[in-house]
Order: structure tokens, then C-alpha cells, then sequence
């Protein structure tokens, strides 16, 4: 008799009901909705703004569904999406367009599942619709901009010694040309002593006669490269927060890459902008209690909107002389950040330090940020606007060069964030767009429906053929089939992983490919049946001879499915993604399930003959 | 059934012989049309009310300094899809053409733009190139380590048959070649491997058999219509999902179908006639399993 031992019944029903459960989440509809945030983060959404909003909401007859706080932000679930967009300018009104108010669908998964881990599928670009970009660090901009600061840095440190020097930049090098013999035997002097030799790591020095050409070492390059566009990657984030779009993506891709992917957006144009504008930093002594009005100005801290201070309006040096900002702990433990700027930086830090111990020394972030409104249409009214705020203002201990740290902060995470703000203030390497995209909301939602049709068409055929030709073990191969299905949209929503285009189509020929095994199997019991086996044990014999094949021909495929995965980007990818699942599920579905309804069905009882 | 596969083998290597030529032959001279993920370049897809007055779009982006606009329907007659090749720092870009449109009153639904710099595409290229390589190598290594070396070069020679065959249809017949058809076409790869190797699971289990006697050219042909009806099954089940796609998957997907429909095809094939003529001429014989009979065979089994 062909049974499954009761583990295995239980194996194959907690699979069954665990795969339904967590693909239930995507059965749920989405109700449009509000991300209402603040463009300041000292700005907390508490209950009598909550209030208020709601009570605005009402007034206008904005029908509002739930309102609630989530990582300070509002999220406002409303009923239609016409409620949506007047809820959206009535709010923008309200805040003066200081509010980032982000247009969002909430899933209307019940809380149960929620609180078991259940959520919907995320649906890629192409069926969302909305923007994307591919940016790269222009590496040879970078080391020429770089190093030509350095040129110039060390022409004023070989001048100081009497050394005349001029130099020029080309691509990826200086040349720095000296007029007499003597004068170049001095400057590489002073370089082998500043670590500018070519034994360092950092720099590829030659000397050409009364010149010496100097690059960066591809290995350094690369550093500073990697070290950019971690640095680029945070300030990007930064600014696509500022553009209001629920769930962006802002991820490093390969060496020098950065992928921006929003969801919704349609004006690339904007998008454009706000991600590509710049940021800086001021460095600047805090302003004596007795000095006039006209040299100082008044600014307010970041993380303290409350307090201000006053600065001078002469300005010590700016964002671009940083070179690095860590945060770390000092001998006792506590944290600290430290800084690092380039050589002009340093001298002029020095410079303005040297006279001023114990006075205080204050960083200002300015920010080009935009206020966003909406007219009558929706029609969206942006203005841009320069926010200055105090992000540290510490007291002068010594006399500070290039490297120098800043301590007293009162817990790790305020260092790190100074440390992030320090860093990302502007974008530490020019970077270009490679890749632009653009998809209409018609276009995505075509795609789904597109998508879900050919599943759906796909699914009926191979359903209909499958019954035809294997008549009751068809039924149980169909069975797996849907097992299979409800298994993958389980797994892609428990992982996480975007559902795009391709996609589907890898789950369309999954649905196609799965049935393989069953083909195979069914293939070796008729064989063992003409062979005039005994049912039972020609249903045994012909799962376990045709076993060895399916495991070798799906992992076979596996593997160029994750071949697929490892070099594809974008829609490669998500065609990787459920084909690899699918190939995984299948096996389980085609192989455990089918046996399991094919013992239910014949291995009970006693079977003369069997139909296949 | 007893159909005698292996006297058409040497018409089945003619056959492939003079396609794979053909193919070839069509890609040397005539080169694939590559879409816009590989040459890079901008796109832009333009849905009207109505059927879309090509002429008119060409009469008013033939205003902007650029001479290779491509202005063609996409799928149904008011899709317009608009392709060109611009300068490096991109001056000429998809809103340059929207604003055109705009000013001369003729824009339509953007529905979808795409910018790509050459130097992506490039790169691309290179990769999917690199991926597939990877791909046979891979396999080449699991095949022989699974079962002999013998199968790893039918397994090979049919991989690389039904590659070539696609890209010299896809080459012949102007169908554009973008990153979705690479992605099929390594699905393909998949596809005949699983095919050759369900092919090859039967020769060599028929070849361990001792209960099996025969010449080599019997125990193949036995194996070949054990597996045959399951081939063709299977063939015609991931045939019926593709026609699916086609159907209903839209402009998007057409490619990326045609060339997966057509690997079905090409790689049941192969795996017939192809995989099958190199296990003869390597001379496959019931001497060669021996090495390999105490593989792991019976390991695997069910209860």
C-alpha cells in the first residue's frame, strides 16, 4: 500500500497552510493614502497636530478612514482616490508646504496577519509605474577635481619654502613644473616627507626633468571611489526623503553605482533636480556677545529648533574641504567624531584657530530644500528655498589642522549622526545619470493586468491538458500546480522580493515547466504498468526510478537561474527571482504533493487496474 | 512505440548542420538588431486617443537637430514608440522630443521613457556574453561530474546548437534583441539542459541495466522512445504557456516569448538528435558506465 507516514502528511499540510496564509496578504485590497512627514525632523507629529488634521480633514468633508502615527509621520487612510488629492492640497495649505506629504496605498491586510509577518508582494517599476535612475561616480572628474585641490594646496606649501612652482591638470593626473633643478629636488623633499612618496600606496609619482606628474594609484582611487559613493548614497537618501515618495529605493549597485528607484513619481524633470542639487557646509567661529549686528548672524540647531546662536558671517572654510567624518570613541570611551580636511582646509582651520582657543566653533548645514503645494488641478507648485541650521557648535581646545575631532557628545548615535551630517553635506564625488526611466501609471497597470492574464490563460491550458491526458493523476498534478502557485507568491512575499514584469513571465513558464516532473513520473508508472507490475507498486517504483532525473534536470536549470540572477540587473533579475522559486517549489509540489493526493486516492484501497 | 530515431540522426546533423550555418553565417554579415538596453539610447512611448499620425511626428521632431529619429507603431496603432541615438552628454534627451510635441500640439500619453548612455549598454553586452559562457561552464562541470564526460559534450553541442539557432533566427528576421531575450535565451539554456538530461538519465540507465543487451545504437534508441512521449508532452505543456504569454503578455514580452517558444522547440530537438549523434561519436559505450556505476545512483530514493 502506497501511504505517507503521518510526519510527512504533516510536513506537506503545514506547507500548504503556511504558503495560504502568507500569500493571503495580496488578496487584500489597497485603499489610497496620505504619508504626511516633516521636512525638519525635529518636527514630532504629535497628538494636536494629528488633531488638527483630522479635525481640517472633517471640516472639508475629507471622509478619513484611520489616522495614525507611524516613525513620525502620519499616515491618513482615505476612502477615495478623489478624498486623496483633496486631502493632499488641504494639507499642503495647512503646512504652508512645509510638510512632505507622500501620495500611498495602504494594504488592508487584517492585523492578524500582520502580526504574523503577512504582507503583500512588492511590485517592481514596471507595474507600479514611476521613475528610475542609474547614477555613477564620474571617476575621472573626481581624481582630476581632487587632485588639482591638492596642486593648488601644495603650490601655497612650496611657495611658503621658496620653491616656484606652477602646475597643470589633465585627465586623471597634475604636472607640477618647477623652474630650476634645485627647486625639484626640495619639492620632493617636501612630498617624501608629507607622504607623497612613491613608496606610499596613495600616489604614483614621477619626475620628468623640471616637472613631476603626479596621479592617484588605482588602488587608491578605487578607495576614495568606493568611500564616495557610500557617502553619496546617504546624502541621496537625504534628498529623495525630501521628494515625498513612499517606500524609494536609493541602493549602491556594483563599484560606482547608484540605483534611485521611486515608486509613483511621474515629473522626472523634478525628480531630477532635487536628487542632483547640493548641499554644503559652513564652518564658522560663534560670534563674541559685544560684536555688531553686521557681522553675525543668527541660526537655529537642527536637532533643537528652539535655541539658536550666533555666528560670524565670515565663513573659515566649507563643505568641500571635508574629506572624511567618522564617528568613533576616544581613550575613555567616549564618542567622538572625527574629522579630516584636505590640506587648504587645514591651513586655514590653523589659521583660525591658532588666536581663538575657547571660543566656540560652529558648522552650519545649509540645505536647498523645496515647499510643495497643490492648485485647484492637482497641478503641483514647488518652491525652493535655502535652510541654514546649526549642526554642531563646540569649543576650541587647540589650535586644529586636517584632522581634528569633536568630543562631548552626549551618546554614540548623536555622534554618528553628526558624523553622517558632516559627511553627507554635499555629495563627496560628482556623479552623472547613465540610466533614466520613466513608466505612466496606464503603462504599469496594463502590465499587471497583462501579467495576471497570462498566468490566468497559461494556467487553464496547461489545467485542461493535464486532465485530459492523465485523467485522476492529472486532477493531482493540477492539485500541485495550484499548491505551487499559492507557494511562490507565499515565499516572494515572505522574502520580500519585487514582483516585475519578467517576473510573471518566469511564473507563467514555471507553470509551464513544473509540470515536467509529473510528466516524468506518470511516464514511469506506465511503463512499470505495461511492464506488468502490481499497481501499488508500479505508483512506488515510478516515483522513486524517475526522481533522480527531476532533481538533476531542475538543478541543472537552478543553476543558470542563479547565473541569471548573480549578472542580471533590473528585469533579469526579477525573471531570475521567481523562476529560482519556482524551480524550488515545483520540485517540493511536483514530487511530495502529487504523491501524497495519489496515496489518498489509490493508496487505500486495493487497485486492479490503473487508468494512465 | 518504436520509432528508429537513430536512422534519421545523420539527417537531423544535416539539418542542424545547414541551419547553424545559415546562422551564422546571418550574424557575420547581417548582426543582430540590438535593442536599446545594449546600444544605448532614448525611447519614449507615446499612447494617443486615437490611430497616431506618424507623419505628423516625424514632421515636428525632424525641428530638433538630430537625424536618426525612429518613429514606428508599438503593438496597436495609437502606440507610437520614438528611438534615437543622442550625443554623449545627452542635450537631445526624451524631453527635449516631449517638448517638441507639446509645442506643435501632438502629445499624446507618455506612457514610458527610457534613457540609456552607450556606455551602460556596452557593459551589458559584455555581461550577458560573459553570463552565458558562465552558464555552458557550469553546467559542463555539473553534467560530467553527475554522469561522464561523454554526456557533458552532448549536452554542450546541444546548448550551443540551440543558442546559435535563436540568435540566427533573431538575426534573419530583424527581431530586436534587448535584456528580456537574454534572459530568455539563458532560460533556453535551462530548457535543453533539462531536456538533454533527461535523455541522458535514460541512455545511461539503460546502459547500467544488465538486464539490457544490445548494441549501443539499440539501448539509445530504446532510451530515445522511453523518453520521447515525455519530450513532447512537456514540450507542448511550456509551448501552451508560452502561446499564453504571447497572447496576453503584451508588446513587452513578445520578444522575450517568441525566443523561449522557439528554444522549446529547437531544444527538444537537439536533445534527440543532437545530444544523441555526439554520444555515438564519442563512442559511448556499456564499458564507459562501469566507471560510473557506483554513483550515487540509489541514493536516491523515496519511500
Amino acid at each position: 500500500m502506497n501511504r505517507f507516514k503521518i510526519w510527512q502528511n504533516f510536513l506537506i499540510s503545514t506547507v500548504l497552510v503556511v504558503g495560504i496564509i502568507f500569500s493571503l496578504p495580496n488578496f487584500f485590497p489597497t485603499n489610497p493614502a496620505l504619508q504626511v512627514a516633516s521636512s525638519n525632523s525635529s518636527i514630532f507629529f504629535d497628538t494636536s497636530i494629528k488633531e488638527e488634521i483630522e479635525k481640517l480633514l472633517k471640516k472639508n468633508n475629507v471622509f478619513v478612514d484611520k489616522i495614525e502615527n507611524v516613525d513620525n509621520a502620519l499616515q491618513i487612510t482615505l476612502q477615495s482616490v478623489n478624498d486623496q488629492l483633496a486631502a493632499r492640497r488641504l494639507i499642503a495649505d495647512y503646512s504652508k508646504g512645509e510638510f512632505i506629504i507622500a501620495l500611498n496605498s495602504v494594504a488592508t491586510t487584517p492585523n492578524w496577519l500582520k502580526d504574523l509577518g503577512g504582507k503583500p508582494l512588492n511590485l517592481g517599476l514596471d507595474l507600479a509605474g514611476g521613475v528610475h535612475f542609474l547614477l555613477e561616480v564620474d571617476t575621472e572628474r573626481y581624481s582630476t577635481e581632487r587632485l588639482s585641490s591638492e596642486g593648488a594646496s601644495l603650490l601655497e606649501e612650496f611657495s611658503k619654502r621658496g620653491i616656484n612652482s606652477n602646475y597643470k591638470s589633465s585627465s586623471n593626473e597634475i604636472t607640477l613644473n618647477f623652474t630650476s633643478a634645485n627647486d625639484v629636488t626640495e619639492a620632493k623633499n617636501y612630498l617624501d616627507q608629507n607622504n607623497f612618496s612613491v613608496s606610499g600606496s596613495k600616489y604614483d609619482l614621477i619626475q620628468n626633468g623640471n616637472s613631476i606628474n603626479l596621479r592617484y594609484t588605482s588602488n587608491y582611487l578605487a578607495e576614495i571611489v568606493d568611500y564616495a559613493v557610500d557617502q553619496n548614497l546617504v546624502a541621496l537618501r537625504n534628498r529623495v526623503n525630501e521628494l515625498g515618495v513612499s517606500e524609494p529605493i536609493v541602493q549602491r549597485e556594483g563599484k560606482s553605482r547608484i540605483v534611485v528607484e521611486l515608486p509613483g513619481v511621474q515629473d522626472s524633470a523634478s525628480a531630477k533636480k532635487i536628487i542632483g542639487k547640493t548641499a554644503n557646509l559652513e564652518f564658522r567661529l560663534e560670534a563674541r556677545s559685544n560684536a555688531s549686528f553686521l557681522r553675525k548672524d543668527k541660526f537655529f540647531y537642527k536637532n533643537q529648533p528652539s535655541s539658536s546662536a550666533f555666528l560670524e558671517k565670515k565663513i573659515i572654510l566649507s563643505g568641500d574641504s571635508v574629506t572624511n567624518a567618522q564617528s568613533s570613541f576616544d581613550e575613555n570611551g567616549r564618542p567622538q567624531v572625527n574629522i579630516s580636511l584636505d590640506i587648504s582646509g587645514g591651513r586655514a582651520m590653523q589659521e583660525a584657530t591658532k588666536d581663538n582657543i575657547g571660543r566656540r566653533l560652529g558648522v552650519l548645514l545649509i540645505e536647498e530644500k523645496t515647499k510643495t503645494f497643490f492648485d485647484e488641478n492637482n497641478e503641483v507648485l514647488q518652491e525652493s528655498y535655502v535652510e541654514k541650521s546649526i549642526i554642531s557648535n563646540a569649543t576650541i581646545q587647540d589650535v586644529l589642522g586636517t584632522s581634528f575631532r569633536i568630543t562631548g557628545l552626549s551618546n554614540s548615535y548623536e555622534a554618528s549622526d553628526l558624523a553622517l551630517l558632516l559627511r553627507a553635506g554635499a555629495l563627496a564625488a560628482p556623479m552623472k545619470f547613465v540610466e533614466e526611466q520613466t513608466i505612466g501609471p496606464t503603462l504599469g497597470q496594463e502590465n499587471i493586468t497583462k501579467g495576471l492574464n497570462s498566468v490566468i490563460i497559461g494556467f487553464i491550458l496547461v489545467f485542461i491538458f493535464m486532465l485530459i491526458r492523465y485523467r485522476l493523476f492529472g486532477i493531482a498534478a493540477n492539485f500541485a500546480l495550484i499548491f505551487n502557485l499559492v507557494l511562490i507568491t507565499a515565499v516572494m512575499s515572505l522574502i520580500g522580493a519585487t514582483l516585475t514584469l519578467p517576473g510573471i513571465a518566469g511564473i507563467v513558464l514555471t507553470v509551464g515547466m513544473a509540470v515536467d516532473a509529473n510528466v516524468l513520473i506518470f511516464a514511469r508508472i506506465s511503463e512499470e504498468i505495461r511492464s506488468n507490475s502490481e499497481v501499488q507498486l508500479a505508483i512506488k517504483n515510478g516515483f522513486s526510478k524517475a526522481f533522480g532525473t527531476i532533481m538533476d534536470a531542475n538543478i541543472t536549470t537552478l543553476l543558470v537561474a542563479l547565473i541569471l540572477y548573480a549578472i542580471g540587473t533590473g528585469p533579469i533579475k526579477g525573471f531570475a527571482i521567481t523562476l529560482s522559486i519556482g524551480i524550488v517549489t515545483s520540485i517540493f509540489t511536483a514530487i511530495l504533493v502529487t504523491r501524497g493526493i495519489v496515496n489518498i486516492m489509490y493508496g487505500y484501497r486495493k487497485v486492479e487496474r490503473l487508468n494512465i | 512505440m518504436n520509432i528508429p530515431f537513430t536512422k534519421f540522426n545523420n539527417l537531423g546533423v544535416i539539418i542542424s548542420s545547414v541551419l547553424i550555418l545559415i546562422s551564422v553565417l546571418s550574424m557575420l554579415f547581417k548582426g543582430l538588431t540590438l535593442g536599446l538596453d545594449f546600444t544605448g539610447g532614448v525611447s519614449l512611448e507615446i499612447k494617443y486617443e486615437q490611430k497616431a499620425d506618424l507623419e505628423r511626428i516625424r514632421s515636428s521632431i525632424s525641428k530638433i537637430e538630430n537625424s536618426n529619429f525612429v518613429v514606428l507603431n508599438f503593438g496597436s496603432d495609437d502606440n507610437v514608440l520614438i528611438k534615437f541615438q543622442s550625443d554623449e552628454d545627452l542635450n537631445i534627451n526624451a524631453q527635449t522630443v516631449v517638448d517638441q510635441l507639446k509645442n506643435d500640439n501632438y502629445l499624446g500619453e507618455v506612457t514610458k521613457s527610457e534613457t540609456i548612455f552607450p556606455q551602460i549598454g556596452e557593459e551589458l553586452r559584455d555581461k550577458g556574453g560573459i553570463a552565458i559562457l558562465v552558464a555552458i561552464l557550469v553546467i559542463l562541470v555539473y553534467v560530467i561530474f553527475r554522469f561522464q564526460i561523454k554526456f557533458g559534450y552532448g549536452a554542450i553541442a546541444a546548448l550551443v546548437h540551440d543558442v546559435l539557432i535563436i540568435l540566427g533566427i533573431f538575426s534573419i528576421f530583424n527581431l530586436v534583441f534587448d535584456l528580456s531575450v537574454l534572459a530568455a535565451l539563458l532560460a533556453v539554456v535551462g530548457y535543453s539542459l533539462n531536456d538533454s538530461i533527461v535523455v541522458s538519465d535514460r541512455i545511461r540507465e539503460n546502459f547500467v541495466d544488465k538486464n539490457k543487451h544490445g548494441s549501443s545504437d539499440t539501448l539509445i534508441n530504446l532510451s530515445l522512445n522511453q523518453v520521447f512521449l515525455r519530450t513532447i508532452v512537456t514540450s507542448f505543456t511550456t509551448l501552451l504557456v508560452l502561446v499564453a504569454l504571447l497572447i496576453a503578455g503584451g508588446e513587452a514580452l513578445k520578444n522575450f516569448s517568441l525566443a523561449l517558444a522557439m528554444g522549446v522547440v529547437v531544444g527538444s530537438y537537439s536533445s534527440i538528435f543532437i545530444v544523441v549523434k555526439i554520444l555515438f561519436l564519442t563512442n559511448l559505450t556499456k564499458k564507459d558506465m562501469e566507471k560510473t556505476s557506483n554513483e550515487p545512483e540509489e541514493s536516491y530514493s523515496m519511500d
